[in-house]
């Protein structure tokens, strides 16, 4: 029993952690390329890598915070311009290729040793080096903090069964917002005039919404998780990190429900029929290219806040884990790339602990145990491509018709 | 929706049209009383093959223009070219086309269709995954929810939204898709997507709209519907080209045909009468069609001789026009053979 709940802790420990927040920054970035405009960008991880140099580079040099986001921010803008100018005029599949090899490159410039003095070279920035700088910014004080501080400790002298009701609850939760979930998707689809499920839009909303909020207490009620409140990897980096993937995905959601996003989408189904609209595709690509990367280079920042610039660890291996994340939310959705992303780190944690745990180290050892991880989020990616393709969130309809 | 200038009602009406066109000389490259569109030397080729070689044309305002030719003539590349989708080779040498009184040699295919010469597509481009509402709102024009940085505002566009939403839903009923307004366009029926594209296409209130092939695949029930569209839309002032190989199609309804094969401009007039042309029947049926040359009569040595002889002058007239460029000449020769 204590082996599955260390197992379980540590799931959650991974689902709340800055890296993860990070990946979800990066995937609603994606999102945008790839799920409303259909640019194949293989080269995320890239932004990222721009992103988390620029910001670490000039904290190093003692610039302040905001104008380190921007020179962030600014040079995945330029490598955005840089990808698209010469390769938007093309065909999607050039995209693909040099967004993937010029990731590659900025990660092979970052490994140079004659960059030592500015990147780390393969050693990277160290954390220490930087992280300060946001650090002193928290304001939520010293000490270690709970999440939830009300929680099953509390109740019966911190009694099993109380954990256990916690964890029901929980379950519960998540069965009746899928089942909701699916009352919604069904009384939206105006294709379907037989039994509307007499559950209205809204209402259905608020009441997803409320299951949603009462599965995470009960779950942090049964599972709580202690760090420090602020400190290198705290509350606060979390607070921020996710803070941050709510703004994303709020912004997403405005720019893509807007006549904006219906361009995307126009430019997704049919580049041809949106010139002969009078539509300038050219420039729609590129604004979604250069947004996408900017939220991209934003995860990137993110993702060096609790650990360090290292140019291996924002490799290949991110963009495709962000892709798998994406499909696995569902693309063109507003939420999916952020439950893609958490389930996705989870699972992974999920399959390596448990076969830690219980696969004896004479058949499996503990670095044995990390790629077998991969191996088994590979095969579900592969079910779940055939099984599921619109993934957990995406409108199955939609995909009746190849384009 | 009207943006012509001489007589509008008076077009819809047939003896109007007919007095109108009455004046232009049936023959390639007539010029007519108020043109819409000009093209000038317009060439295309792939390699060796002269794909389009249209030497002048002009379309008049406020009227069915149709487009025809056998397989092969060159109709939807010249549609292309002229709607910016491709370049002429020519790009340079004399090429030169203006639409409403504005050049449009070197502007883009959305620049085309922002100058209000809208096309639609051989094979039809729906936008599948979108709703039929949605392909619809993307054929107005200039609309501020498009702008990036407005869009994050919904109050900045919302009122223009409406707007739209009610001319698309308009333009569905009248091209009866309204009950399908929410549901996928890649859903439709082939002939549906005939009739949504050219219902996107007028969502931008165009001055001239462009029809590659309307009627290919469409049932003949539908496609008396389409017509009725595509006259409907003239009556209202819009002028209207249209590509179509069929030529019974376009006998109804068409009030000047351009006839092109082997990418030149053969011949042009009141569709009654072009079609009894001989450059016309030559171009769809062969020269030779009405010689049986199973016939022993015709295999004496004269005839045979007289046949050499017709080959010998129409291959001598295609040098003399290859070296001077006067294809016009050859294109008389080509009448007379």
């Amino acid at each position: 029993m204590d082996t599955i709940l260390e197992i379980l802790s540590a799931v959650i420990r991974e689902a709340i952690s800055p890296g993860t927040a990070a990946v979800a920054i990066a995937v609603i970035g994606l999102n945008l390329h790839f799920g409303y405009t259909g640019l194949l960008n293989f080269g995320q991880s890239g932004f990222m890598l721009l992103g988390a140099y620029g910001f670490a580079i000039s904290l190093v040099h003692d610039i302040p915070l905001p104008l380190a986001v921007l020179i962030g921010l600014g040079l995945a803008f330029v490598f955005a311009l840089v990808l698209g100018i010469p390769t938007l005029q093309l065909r999607g599949d050039y995209l693909a290729i040099v967004t993937i090899s010029a990731a590659e490159i900025i990660r092979f410039v970052g490994r140079l040793s004659t960059l030592k003095d500015l990147t780390g070279g393969a050693q990277g920035i160290q954390g220490r080096t930087y992280q300060p700088a946001f650090v002193d910014l928290s304001f939520f004080g010293d000490g270690a903090w709970t999440l939830a501080p009300f929680n099953y400790t509390d109740v019966a002298g911190g009694a099993g069964w109380v954990r256990a009701l916690g964890g029901l609850v929980f379950v519960v939760c998540v069965v009746a917002t899928v089942i909701v979930g699916r009352r919604l998707k069904r009384a939206a689809d105006p294709t379907r005039t037989a039994p509307r499920t007499g559950l209205d839009g809204t209402l259905g909303k608020v009441l997803a919404a409320v299951l949603v909020l009462v599965g995470l207490y009960a779950l942090f009620f049964a599972m709580p998780v202690t760090y420090g409140r602020s400190g290198v990897n705290g509350w606060w980096v979390r607070a921020v990190a996710w803070t941050l993937v709510a703004l994303s995905t709020l912004v997403v959601y405005l720019l893509v429900r807007s006549p904006w996003g219906r361009l995307l989408r126009g430019v997704r189904e049919d580049e041809d029929a949106m010139r002969s609209l009078g539509r300038n595709v050219f420039a729609v690509k590129m604004q979604s290219l250069v947004i996408g990367g900017l939220f991209g280079a934003l995860g990137g920042m993110v993702y060096v806040l609790a650990s360090t610039v290292q140019p291996d660890a924002l490799g290949r291996q991110i963009t495709f884990f962000s892709y798998t994340a994406l499909l696995l939310g569902g693309a063109a959705t507003i939420l999916g790339p952020v439950l893609g992303t958490v389930l996705f780190f989870s699972a992974r944690i999920l399959i390596r602990e448990s076969a830690r745990a219980w696969v004896p180290d004479s058949i499996m050892s503990t670095q044995q145990t990390e790629q077998f991880s991969f191996v088994v989020v590979g095969v579900a990616l592969v079910l779940l491509v055939i099984f599921r393709p619109q993934g957990i969130l995406g409108n199955k309809r939609e995909l009746r018709f190849n384009v | 929706m009207s943006e012509t200038t001489i007589g509008t009602p008076s077009l819809a009406d047939p003896a109007a049209r007919r007095a109108l066109m009455a004046g232009v000389t049936p023959e390639p490259g007539a010029a007519k009383q108020d043109p819409i569109l000009k093209v000038d030397k317009i060439e295309r080729r792939f390699g060796g093959i002269t794909a389009v070689d249209v030497e002048h044309l002009e379309v008049q305002r406020g009227i069915i223009t149709a487009l025809i030719g056998p397989n092969g003539a060159g109709k939807t590349t010249f549609f292309n070219l002229i709607t910016g989708f491709d370049k002429p080779s020519s790009a340079g040498s004399g090429a030169h086309w203006e639409f409403d009184g504005r050049a449009l040699n070197k502007t883009s295919a959305s620049s085309v269709a922002k100058a209000g010469m809208v096309r639609t597509f051989q094979l039809t481009k729906s936008l599948n995954r979108m709703t039929v509402l949605d392909n619809m709102m993307l054929g107005a024009q200039d609309q501020s929810g498009e702008n990036l940085l407005k869009s994050v505002f919904k109050p900045l566009w919302s009122g223009q939204e409406k707007a739209v939403e009610e001319k698309a839903k308009e333009l569905l009923a009248r091209f009866k898709l309204l009950e399908k307004k929410d549901d996928y366009a890649g859903s439709l029926s082939g002939g549906q997507r005939k009739l949504l594209e050219m219902a996107r296409a007028l969502m931008s209130d165009p001055k001239m709209i462009m029809l590659d092939e309307p009627m290919a695949g469409v049932n003949p029930a539908l496609t008396q519907s389409l017509l009725g569209h595509i006259q409907s839309l003239r009556d209202e002032g819009m002028t209207v080209l249209f590509v179509e190989h069929d030529m019974h199609v376009v006998r109804h309804i068409s009030d000047w045909v351009v006839v092109m094969a082997e990418g030149r401009v053969v011949a042009e007039g009141p569709a009654d009468t072009v079609m009894s042309n001989q450059a016309v029947i030559d171009a769809y049926l062969g020269a030779h069609h009405d010689t049986d040359l199973g016939d022993d009569q015709v295999l004496t040595d004269r005839a045979l001789e007289q046949i050499e002889a017709e080959v010998r002058a129409d291959e001598a007239a295609h040098k003399a026009a290859a070296h001077d460029g006067d294809h016009a000449k050859h294109d008389q020769q080509g009448d007379k053979s």
